[in-house]
């Protein structure tokens, strides 16, 4: 068995940021099923963010205006003091980010260059031309290397210990070693990220599966808003890799089998640089009426680049440039460049507050993973790479004044039972005659996208609902090949399988039951968002027969009532 | 159903039988246009052979994750096309220069021990301000190509030095220290190129470019080894040296 003070899961943004804040104090230890450099923050593209005023445009741009944009994004589902707090922090961990080595494009004055971007009032998108994330996680691990930090690549979790509403580690398995390994902790913070692979057309890694929200879930931590779920408006067609927000917020035009700019039919003020629940059903509307162009690899619009000139391109989407060349053999400096929307980023996942707390003693859940909630029902672009190290960093805060507070050890009891269940199922896995789990998750991504999508509607949703539940019944009798635990990631997919499915289900049935529209969350048969039945949080919890549990929450207003959302 | 049937000749080891030797397994498989060689590994293992060893994530050439020899060229899986090859038969090996652990998955924690020992972050004397730390477009500009490095290990596995010299530092850590030197906002003294002024350091390189022609990112770590080298001349010479 390991033993650390702290325990962080997952090595992406959030994780790090958590793990730099606590290492100097504490014997912290960070797992990851990747080595951290290769977690998914380091995909993300246009930026950060933060009211630095730098912009000539903005001089006047305010934490107080950011957070307005965030709410408003949001639907009016964001807890208004929790976007607030991220937002006044976000000057602050920009900072601090830069001062650690990061290396932001910058402005001619030298100050860190702002680019405009979607559901914002001023450019106050902070960037490193189109590689924010990877300059961003690259600045972090550099940190951790710094300080000496803890890592245990290629581990996967299994199961989070809970007894009694208090968390006392994890078991996981080592597929280096091949070993089912116990880690006690006295906390536990799971940055662990979203489900995009939960669906068929995502521009998510193949690692994103979410298990980190099923596994918080199965130990009895409730999940909130699940059923609101990010799509973003432009992925290349066939692999679905994204295309960042920041080709628009450089100039670039959407652009229908017409020739027409249609995003001014939809938002006439922002055109291209509407939120992206707006962008997204524009390009559904349009190709759903037929103004789309056809392809073996599906319907699509244009995203068009080319009056930006060469320069401009190389320059600030030198990225976006290669993956059109690499996977779509097109140069977007001389051809548009075919798009469709494709799930993103989960606005829902483990209920947490400002501070990254549950409501399980001793386990805590920042990044993409949690909902705060900061983005409510629509996340603006640019606020994730935010969210993640705001409540990376707010979340080690508080876990330095828990471990200060308390004296109880880890209950070895409960360790021990956990592993003894995870060597079960593992056994059970091994010894089963079953069906693959690829089987499995093939038809539940195509569910989810088939019915579970941009727009919703009451019979698509109880024909999804009955999909899942009769995929979770065959999922019981899932077999693989071996069940030896060295570098087999056949049986990871396999214990992942049943988490994606919990996810799945929350989702769906969330949706079901939220009979209004409301930001990323569209019902055919409810088009008007209905604050006065719905404006509140969907919260879901297991229950002991297994089944999920709906009840309600309500939101955090403070200083901002809903509105009509227009752009 | 269309596309052409190809053979995929994978290498597999397993370094927990070791008395077993490396051996090629052969695996065929239609492949429609446009499918890259990680999309097809994802299919052999879902569909035909669950014990495949090999790492990806983002499939997109940016997380680094799945850098191995496709018909000889190291490269990213993600983003080499089937079809690219004039044959029907691709062949897949793991990185070289680095020990198998299973099958395409190679033993990273020497790559990792050479990043580590460059001290591969920003160092800082001065205290910070309140706001950023200014810096030129310019000053930005040059560290441009050093910054795209994802650390994907192609560059090392393609070095000839380091598969005769294991101690070299290799491509990678040597062009990280050149990104961060010449980040106009370190400050980290000079004599620290005391630490690569020798053969398992900058003077190790053949400068045969197998590093840049390896790399999948476009960037240049030969050119990082030559501007290092200059650096340390310069330094020795005059006692000092600027950025």
């Amino acid at each position: 068995m390991l033993k650390h003070d702290v325990l962080i899961v997952g090595g992406g943004l959030a994780g790090l940021r958590a793990a730099v804040g606590l290492c100097d104090r504490y014997n912290v230890g960070l797992i990851s099923k990747v080595h951290p450099i290769r977690s998914h923050s380091i995909a993300a593209q246009g930026g950060i963010n933060a009211a630095l005023a730098n912009n000539p445009d903005a001089k006047d741009d305010t934490p107080d205006k950011h957070t307005f944009d965030t709410v408003k994004g949001s639907d009016y589902l964001a807890d208004q003091h929790a976007a607030e707090i991220m937002c006044y922090e976000a000057p602050k961990i920009v900072y601090e980010m830069e001062h650690w080595g990061c290396p932001f494009s910058r402005f001619p004055d030298g100050t860190i260059a702002q680019r405009p971007f979607g559901g914002a009032g001023y450019p106050r998108t902070c960037y490193s031309a189109d590689i924010t994330g990877h300059v961003l996680l690259n600045t972090l691990f550099e940190r951790s290397v710094a300080r000496g930090l803890h890592i245990y690549p290629e581990f996967v979790v299994a199961q989070l210990v809970v007894k009694d509403g208090e968390c006392y580690g994890v078991v996981a398995i080592d597929q280096i070693k091949g070993e089912i390994v116990a880690i006690s902790a006295r906390a536990t913070l799971f940055a662990t990220g979203g489900y995009g692979r939960t669906y068929y057309y995502s521009t998510n890694a193949l690692t994103n599966t979410g298990s980190g929200i099923g596994i918080a879930y199965k130990a009895g931590v409730p999940l909130k808003d699940m059923e609101f779920v990010q799509f973003h408006p432009t992925s290349i067609i066939g692999t679905n890799i994204l295309m960042t927000e920041g080709a628009r917020g450089e100039g670039g035009y959407l652009v229908n089998k017409n020739g027409e700019r249609f995003m001014e039919c939809y938002a006439p003020k922002a055109m291209e640089l509407a939120p992206r629940d707006i962008v997204s059903r524009s390009i559904t509307t349009e190709i759903e009426e037929g103004r789309g162009f056809e392809s073996e690899l599906g319907k699509y619009v244009h995203l068009d680049l080319r009056h930006l000139g060469r320069e401009k391109i190389l320059e600030r989407l030198p990225g976006i440039r290669n993956i059109c060349l690499d996977f779509l053999g097109i140069d977007p400096v001389l051809e548009p460049i075919p798009i469709m929307p494709a799930q993103h980023y989960s606005m829902g996942g483990i209920d947490t507050n400002e501070k990254s707390e549950t409501v399980i003693k001793g386990f805590y859940a920042a990044g993409e993973c949690a909902c705060v909630s900061v983005h409510g029902a629509n996340r603006l672009g640019g606020n994730s790479l935010l969210e993640t190290i705001v409540f990376g960093k707010l979340g080690a805060i508080a876990i330095d004044n828990y471990l200060q507070a308390i004296n109880s050890e880890p209950d070895a009891k409960a360790i021990e039972q956990a592993t003894n269940d995870v060597e079960a199922k593992i056994r059970k896995l091994g010894n089963s005659n079953g069906e693959k789990s690829f089987r499995i998750l093939d038809e539940l991504r195509k569910t989810m996208s088939a019915y579970v999508g941009i727009f919703r509607i009451k019979q698509e949703l109880e024909t999804a609902l009955n999909k899942i539940i009769e995929l979770e019944g065959r999922a019981k009798n899932v077999s693989i090949t071996s069940s030896n635990l060295f570098m087999n990631y056949e049986l990871i997919g396999a214990i992942e399988l049943e988490y994606m499915l919990d996810i799945c289900h929350i989702i769906t049935l969330g949706a079901f039951l939220r009979e209004e529209s409301r930001g990323a969350h569209s019902r055919r048969d409810f088009p008007q968002r209905n604050d006065t039945d719905w404006l509140k949080h969907t919260m879901a919890t297991i229950r002991e027969d297994g089944k999920p549990e709906i009840s309600y929450k309500d939101v955090v207003i403070t200083k901002y009532q809903p509105m009509e959302r227009k752009y | 159903m269309t596309g052409d049937i190809y053979t995929f000749k994978i290498l597999r080891y397993d370094s927990s039988v070791p008395e077993k030797r490396p051996e090629f397994q052969l695996y065929r498989i239609r492949v429609i246009p446009g499918l890259t060689v990680l999309t097809v590994l994802n299919r052999i293992r879902d569909e035909i052979d669950g014990t495949l060893a090999f790492r990806a994530s983002c499939r997109s050439a940016v997380c680094g994750s799945c850098a191995m020899v496709v018909n000889g060229k190291i490269d990213l899986a993600c983003r080499t096309q089937v079809a690219s090859f004039d044959t029907r038969e691709i062949i897949l090996e793991p990185l070289p220069n680095l020990e198998i652990i299973k099958d395409l998955v190679v033993d990273m924690t020497p790559f990792w021990n050479m990043y580590e020992k460059i001290r591969p972050y920003l160092v800082r004397n001065s205290a910070d301000p309140e706001k950023e730390i200014y810096q030129s477009e310019g000053d930005r500009k040059r560290i441009d190509q050093f910054v795209n490095c994802i650390l994907c290990a192609c560059c090392y596995g393609a070095c000839p030095v380091l598969s005769r010299n294991p101690d070299y530092a290799g491509p990678a850590a040597l062009a990280k220290l050149e990104r961060f030197i010449s980040d106009s906002r370190d400050e980290r003294p000079m004599k620290e190129l005391e630490a690569v002024n020798n053969d398992k350091g900058v003077w190790g390189c053949d400068t045969m470019l197998r590093c840049i022609d390896a790399c999948p990112k476009d960037v240049r770590p030969t050119d990082s080894i030559v501007s290092l080298r200059k650096k340390l001349i310069k330094y020795k010479l005059l006692g000092k040296g600027n950025k």
